[in-house]
């Protein structure tokens, strides 16, 4: 086990694509780090360049106090769960998840070989597949088959390439916890690439976004949610994800295009002398007014066209038309483009509570929290509302539960093996 | 297509019949005919009226011994040089189209198939002048080169299709697990690859068997004359009789490797072998 330091790590291309451009990250030993964002963000290259399989243009790459930007990935000892599994189909269950073993010559003895291969195999649930071949498992079968075969290792550190999104959804959900379990378990460091949001909020100690080959920011998967540096991890980070408006700034007064926000004078301060400004509300900022009977202080209330809904049962999605302004609809659709989206109409998503009774084609009130809206640079994109020290505080608290959880899963471990 | 109607399943069986009375008529007639007597090749009947083995005596141990034994050590030898060839130049080529990326890539693949489009007749005059003059004319060597420009193309073309189904990735993911460039390739790639260039050897080889025009062109003795060729010198006992019999024996003895090779090797050739390395 060992941690892995990355520093200002790039990737050129023999054709001059810059896939990677100087990424710094340090990953602590026994951590869960994700590497998120749209495709053609340069994550599996980075991931590729950890393992060994693509070569480092310039940058240094360390495991442990080693640096290994020269190592062959054999000699790295990293364990890696490929997208489509990668599994040695003229090999029964046994003999590839065996294989890394088999490798180490003399190393270990046939009774070693399968006393190790069926630790792994009871802590997948795949004793009884052991003698099959890949061909004749099920595609989370074969999925567990790869991690059985990064177990066995004991390396330094599991690298994950997309490993769920073979698996259609029930199965990716049960999966992503056993990836969660292993990995407390056996407190191995981490580094899981994905492009799937939920898989990075719910997997990851720390995510870290990637946008063409750039480190926007690392943090904790709330400390990402609650306090994103720019409209793209703002973005990328939610899901359904969060509604940006263009907000025109007049005296106290913040115009948005389906209600007027009073500026507080912190909020004054933030803005400088701006004009216009990009506001950011997530869907579940918002309530339905008729669901609360009391009305709270210093909330701001409107009424709108509701023009599309979704009733899922835990939550209401209502889809709300609005015009956006003209100076920043070009920001803004570059950054749909930016997510992978397909710049449909502008449209603001609220998630209601799903007793609510607003319907298709209704006219409802709603209201939300003005504390809760972020604001963004229209021509940078930064947030301007972004609180550093919270998100500090937010991630020490988040370390101090890793390694709670971490202990606590091996305590477990050595209560069950006593 | 699970669930066949019973007048479906008919039709199917009888055009497999139709198929196979139509392909496999030749053969039996060419068996049966290699045990009838010579005079009794005329009598117009389908089977012998006699059963006998003086046709196979006489090209085995027979007359016509000195013309068929070395034919057909001069066939083995040859074919499988050729073949051993064909295979390792062809596995090198098709690894290089599938796997990397160089100019004139496309220029190799078009060449081959233009190699293996060109007519045989047309060559093998120029062939022959060109042999005896410098001395190949009638050696093994001779019949060695005009075959691989026969067999290389087709195996280039069937060995690089095979190669680009194999999931390269497995090769990465074994280094991964801690093997060498060459283990990786030993221990995950060759067990993939192997059916491939076994399937295009067999193929390669039937060509080199089977040739004819090249065998009776550019040889004059025994020293490299392959059976094909062979077997048209043969004579009948007497300039009366016809050597028919004797054809038909030789030409079962040449055909029987061929369909013990393919039966024996019929499960190598699987195709599916590669499923389930990665999601199928």
């Amino acid at each position: 086990m060992a941690a892995i330091t990355l520093k200002d790590i790039r990737k050129t291309y023999g054709d001059g694509f810059l896939a990677v451009k100087g990424v710094s990250l340090d990953i602590a030993d026994g951590e869960f780090v994700i590497l998120v964002g749209p495709s053609g963000c340069g994550k599996s290259t980075l991931l590729r360049m950890i393992v060994g399989l693509e070569d480092i243009t310039s940058g240094e790459l360390r495991i442990g106090d080693k640096v290994v930007n020269d190592k062959a990935p054999r000699d790295r000892h990293l364990a890696m769960v490929f997208q489509n599994y990668a599994l040695y189909p003229h090999l029964t269950v046994f003999e590839n998840i065996a294989f890394p073993l088999r490798l180490q010559k003399g190393k270990f003895t046939e009774e070693q070989v399968r006393e190790k291969v069926e630790f792994a195999a009871n802590t997948l649930e795949l004793q009884d597949h052991l003698q099959r071949k890949p061909a004749n498992l099920s595609g989370g079968q074969r999925q567990r088959v790869a991690m059985g075969r990064a177990i066995v290792r004991e390396a330094n550190a599991f690298l994950f390439d997309e490993p769920l999104s073979n698996l259609d959804a029930k199965l990716r959900g049960q999966m992503r916890t056993e990836i969660a379990r292993m990995q407390r378990r056996l407190g191995t460091t981490t580094v899981y690439v994905t492009h799937d949001q939920t898989e990075a909020m719910t997997l990851g100690d720390r995510v870290a976004v990637l946008r063409k080959g750039e480190l926007q920011q690392v943090a904790s998967p709330r400390g990402l949610y609650e306090q994103p540096v720019n409209l793209f991890v703002a973005g990328f980070i939610g899901s359904p994800p969060m509604n940006f408006l263009p907000g025109e700034v007049d005296g106290d007064t913040l115009h948005l295009p389906v209600a007027d926000v009073p500026i507080s004078p912190e909020l004054k301060e933030k803005l400088g002398d701006r004009k216009l400004v990009i506001v950011g509300l997530r869907p579940e900022h918002f309530e339905d007014a008729s669901l609360t009977k009391d009305s709270r202080e210093g909330v701001v209330a409107f009424d709108v066209n509701v023009d599309v809904t979704e009733w899922l049962g835990s939550d209401l999605y209502a889809y709300i038309p609005f015009e956006t302004h003209a100076d920043v609809a070009s920001k803004l659709e570059e950054l749909d483009r930016d997510l992978d989206g397909e710049g449909m109409r502008t449209q603001m998503v609220v998630a209601l509570d799903s007793e609510s009774r607003v319907r298709d084609g209704d006219q409802a009130s709603l209201w939300f929290d003005p504390a809760k809206m972020m604001v963004f640079d229209p021509e940078g994109g930064e947030n301007l509302t972004y609180d550093a020290g919270k998100v500090r505080e937010v991630d020490q608290q988040n370390e101090q539960d890793r390694k709670a959880s971490i202990q606590r899963a091996q305590e477990r471990e050595a209560a069950k093996a006593s | 297509m699970r669930t066949m109607t019973p007048k479906l399943r008919i039709w199917w069986g009888v055009i497999t019949v139709l198929v196979l009375v139509y392909a496999l008529f030749p053969v039996f007639s060419i068996i049966a005919t290699s045990f009838k007597l010579p005079s009794q090749l005329n009598l117009g009947q389908f089977l012998p009226k006699t059963w006998t083995w003086s046709n196979y005596e006489q090209i085995l141990t027979g007359s016509a011994k000195d013309l068929f034994l070395p034919a057909l050590r001069n066939s083995i030898g040859i074919s499988l040089i050729a073949t051993a060839i064909a295979v390792v130049l062809a596995t090198l080529a098709a690894y290089a189209i599938a796997r990397l990326d160089f100019p004139g890539k496309r220029l190799i693949l078009t060449t081959a198939l233009g190699v293996s489009i060109f007519p045989v007749v047309s060559i093998v005059t120029p062939l022959f002048n060109l042999w005896r003059n410098i001395g190949l004319y009638d050696t093994w060597l001779g019949l060695i080169i005009p075959y691989l420009s026969l067999t290389l193309p087709i195996s280039i073309w069937t060995l690089a299709a095979f190669f680009r189904q194999i999931p390269w990735e497995l090769e990465q993911a074994a280094q991964v697990d801690g093997a060498t460039a060459w283990q990786a390739f030993r221990k995950a790639i060759v067990p993939l690859a192997a059916p491939g260039v076994f399937t295009t050897a067999l193929i390669a080889f039937f060509i080199a068997w089977n040739d004819f025009v090249y065998g009776i062109s550019l040889t004059s003795t025994s020293a490299a004359r392959p059976v094909p060729a062979a077997l048209a010198f043969f004579t009948g006992a007497s300039q009366f009789e016809e050597p028919t019999g004797a054809i038909s024996a030789a030409a079962v003895i040449v055909t029987v490797p061929v369909v013990i090779l393919v039966l024996l090797f019929q499960r190598q050739i699987v195709s599916g072998l590669t499923q389930g390395a990665v999601k199928g």
